[in-house]
């Protein structure tokens, strides 16, 4: 499909480069709208749908211990569990990842354990597991930031002549940011391998699109940069998974970024906080529930006889063994030491610092009931 | 003892061709470093010595090249990045406070960023605006950050090595007024700590505290100050995180009198900070208010008015004048 990105070699009339064509192999009916032999291997199509499935309990799950009082909030992928499961299922062992706070389920389908990246909402700690053995960086709050991080750890590895491909995540809003330019731009420039994957989920918390950018689409943005760009259906887990590949494939080749924009849509509101009906129509939520992205790939490999009643009970068993898992796994009030509080600001602790934790020790020990 | 003579500048470029030299992992970059050597030569003939990978240019963006440091580090590179200007830093403020600062608390220790960024920084060059700012606090005031800000040559060498082989990020800010003073620089012997402040000069009657630009002015107010007849002590900080309380209030108890050295403006500053320790670590010691010298709370000043601005020799002579000595005249008391 790479291939097929460019068309005519004059510029257009108007100026404004048209949005790449929407690249998509198995339609909302769960129809296939490719040869077979362009579609993923049906082993990881299978494995694929295993893992929406679990990313699809995991966001249910979070969401209810939310209301429970267990998490203090959850943003949802509910509706991108596709885009979640592709992005770090195309990634190899050595590769990293830099998520954002809605990215908890490709965080877990790389690797980690639910229960250590929820520990974060759960108030335990700013970041629950350890990035380096996961090669996951902390969940980033502040849009974009994480990206020029991505590009620097590309560009180490290159300088290291590692292969390393870097997994860089974010979301349509988070391309109005300046460090989104920025990290294109040093990307494109120092030819770091880094996958920009943006989940265009339409809404960034309440302001649209068409509010975002005028672009004619959030990928055009690549063309300003010299990264290649890519629209794909972020519902669409065989299409995901095709473009996402060959953008590993060439990262690990030495040939640079690539910009990849996919489609989706957030179900749920951006979290617990917010309330989307203030600011988009039901209508329109029915919609994007019609394109979800389980029901068309189960309905596909029902359709192609890969998907046994037996093996979609036994998927579901995983879920639901995973949900009592990170329920248990929550359940525990794991105290928090007020010690940790001065710990790891410096490596060696300042004099100041080594004082105030001392005078916190002292507080709390005069608080102890004897 | 060898010592060698010369300019802040090649002393710096010294510390990085040392640390370059004894640690692969050491790499330069930022705006202009490469083949121009830097807009002020700090980083001249890295490129051409070490090749393009250890010295490099990058595309003009101050939060990029931040945030590309900060993901080199995470990788196993100790960069040095060159922020051309105080002002120019601006841009990378949130990398600096949000990530840079904050990874290694952020993570419980298992991601440090050994990232040195360098600041030309403060005025008294004729620099027109967002070129002379003193940015101290804005960096201070950031837990997780360590700030050095060295005064002499053979500090410039001595502090940049420690702050690149150490596990934290670093703010180093290079006072830029003296990138072409000449001295006497003996980099094998001359070896600072970080965190350890220094005692330029001492004498009985007041102490002066200063950092960076602030140090050359407080040695010249000591040296006008003994010719009338008021010998001062004179301590260079270096190291404002962390900040050696031991040293300064010893300084000052030796003394009785303090005032703080500083070109940033006054309110809510790095010298406001070292007024309000010293008053309370100091209290029984002290024979009058602690005062400041600083730059006014306005927007570094055109090139004509600067002098104006700037804390001057006879601005410190003043308000040591003003110590109350006539209540230790009145007491029948001196010291």
């Amino acid at each position: 499909m790479f291939a097929e990105r460019t068309g005519s070699d004059q510029p257009p009339m108007d100026g404004l480069y048209p949005a790449p064509p929407l690249f998509s192999l198995i339609d909302s009916t769960g129809g296939r709208q490719a040869a077979e032999s362009e579609l993923p291997d049906s082993v990881d199509l299978l494995a694929g749908y295993r893992s929406l499935v679990l990313g699809r309990r995991l966001n249910t799950q979070a969401s209810a211990l939310v209301r429970q009082g267990r998490l203090a909030v959850y943003p949802s992928s509910h509706g991108q569990e596709a885009s979640q499961v592709a992005c770090a299922a195309v990634l190899r062992p050595g590769d990293w990842m830099f998520p954002t706070y809605r990215d908890t389920v490709a965080i877990v389908e790389r690797g980690v354990d639910p229960v250590e990246v929820l520990g974060m909402l759960q108030g335990n700690w700013h970041c629950g597991y350890d990035p380096v053995k996961h090669r996951v960086a902390p969940q980033a709050t502040p849009l974009a930031t994480q990206l020029l991080h991505a590009v620097g750890v590309g560009h180490a590895a290159r300088l290291k002549n590692e292969s390393t491909v870097v997994m860089a995540l974010c979301g349509d809003g988070a391309t109005s940011e300046g460090d989104f330019h920025e990290a294109l731009n040093f990307a494109a420039v120092m030819k770091a391998p880094v996958i920009f994957f943006v989940q265009n989920n339409q809404y960034a918390i309440s302001v649209p699109l068409a509010r975002q950018s005028v672009a004619p689409s959030l990928a055009s943005k690549g063309l300003g940069y010299g990264v290649p760009a890519f629209r794909v259906d972020g519902n669409d887990l065989a299409a995901l998974l095709a473009v996402l590949h060959q953008a590993v494939a060439r990262a690990a080749e030495g040939n640079g970024p690539t910009l990849i924009e996919a489609e989706t849509y957030r179900i749920q509101a951006h979290t617990n906080a917010d309330d989307a009906t203030r600011y988009r129509s039901q209508d329109e939520v029915d919609g994007w529930i019609a394109k979800d992205p389980l029901l068309r790939l189960r309905s596909y490999l029902v359709n192609e006889q890969l998907l046994t009643d037996e093996r979609e009970a036994e998927f579901n068993a995983d879920g639901e063994a995973m949900a009592a898992r990170v329920r248990a796994g929550l359940s525990v009030d794991r105290p928090a030491d007020p010690a940790d509080l001065f710990k790891f600001v410096f490596a060696t602790p300042t004099p100041q610092l080594a004082a105030q934790a001392a005078q916190l020790r002292a507080e709390l020990a005069t608080e102890e009931p004897s | 003892m060898t010592t060698t003579k010369v300019t802040m500048a090649q002393a710096i470029n010294a510390a990085l061709r040392d640390a370059m030299t004894a640690d692969d992992s050491v790499v330069v970059f930022g705006e202009d470093v490469g083949r121009l050597g830097g807009v002020f030569r700090v980083t001249d003939g890295l490129t051409a010595d070490f090749g393009e990978q250890r010295c490099f240019d990058t595309p003009l963006a101050e939060s990029g090249v931040v945030g590309m440091a900060i993901g080199m580090a995470m990788n196993g590179f100790r960069p040095v990045i060159e922020m051309q200007f105080d002002a120019f830093a601006y841009p990378a403020f949130e990398q600096v406070v949000s990530h840079l600062a904050k990874m290694g608390n952020r993570t419980r220790g298992r991601v440090r960023l050994p990232v040195v960024i360098r600041i030309p920084y403060a005025g008294g060059i004729g620099g027109v605006e967002h070129h002379c700012d003193s940015s101290e606090a804005y960096y201070t005031h950031t837990p997780g950050l360590t700030v050095l800000a060295p005064a002499t040559n053979a500090d410039a060498y001595g502090l940049l090595r420690k702050a690149i082989e150490y596990s934290d990020p670093v703010i180093f800010l290079e006072p830029k007024k003296h990138y072409f003073t000449k001295e006497e620089v003996d980099l094998e012997n001359d070896v600072p700590s970080i965190g350890r402040a220094v005692v330029r000069r001492r004498g009985t009657h007041a102490t002066l505290l200063a950092y960076g630009t602030g140090v050359p002015l407080a040695l010249a107010a000591a040296e006008q100050a003994a010719l009338e007849g008021r010998e001062l002590s004179v301590v260079d900080l270096r190291s404002l995180v962390p900040f050696d309380d031991e040293t300064v209030a010893a300084e000052v108890r030796a003394t009785g009198r303090a005032i703080v050295v500083a070109e940033a403006p006054g309110f809510a500053s790095v010298a406001a900070e070292i007024v309000a320790r010293v008053q309370e670590q100091c209290f029984h010691s002290l024979e009058a208010p602690v005062r400041r010298v600083t730059g006014f709370d306005i927007p570094y000043p055109p090139p004509k008015l600067e002098h104006h601005y700037l804390p001057s020799v006879d601005r410190v002579l003043d308000t040591l004048d003003e110590l109350q000595w006539d209540l230790d005249d009145l007491a029948g008391f001196t010291r």
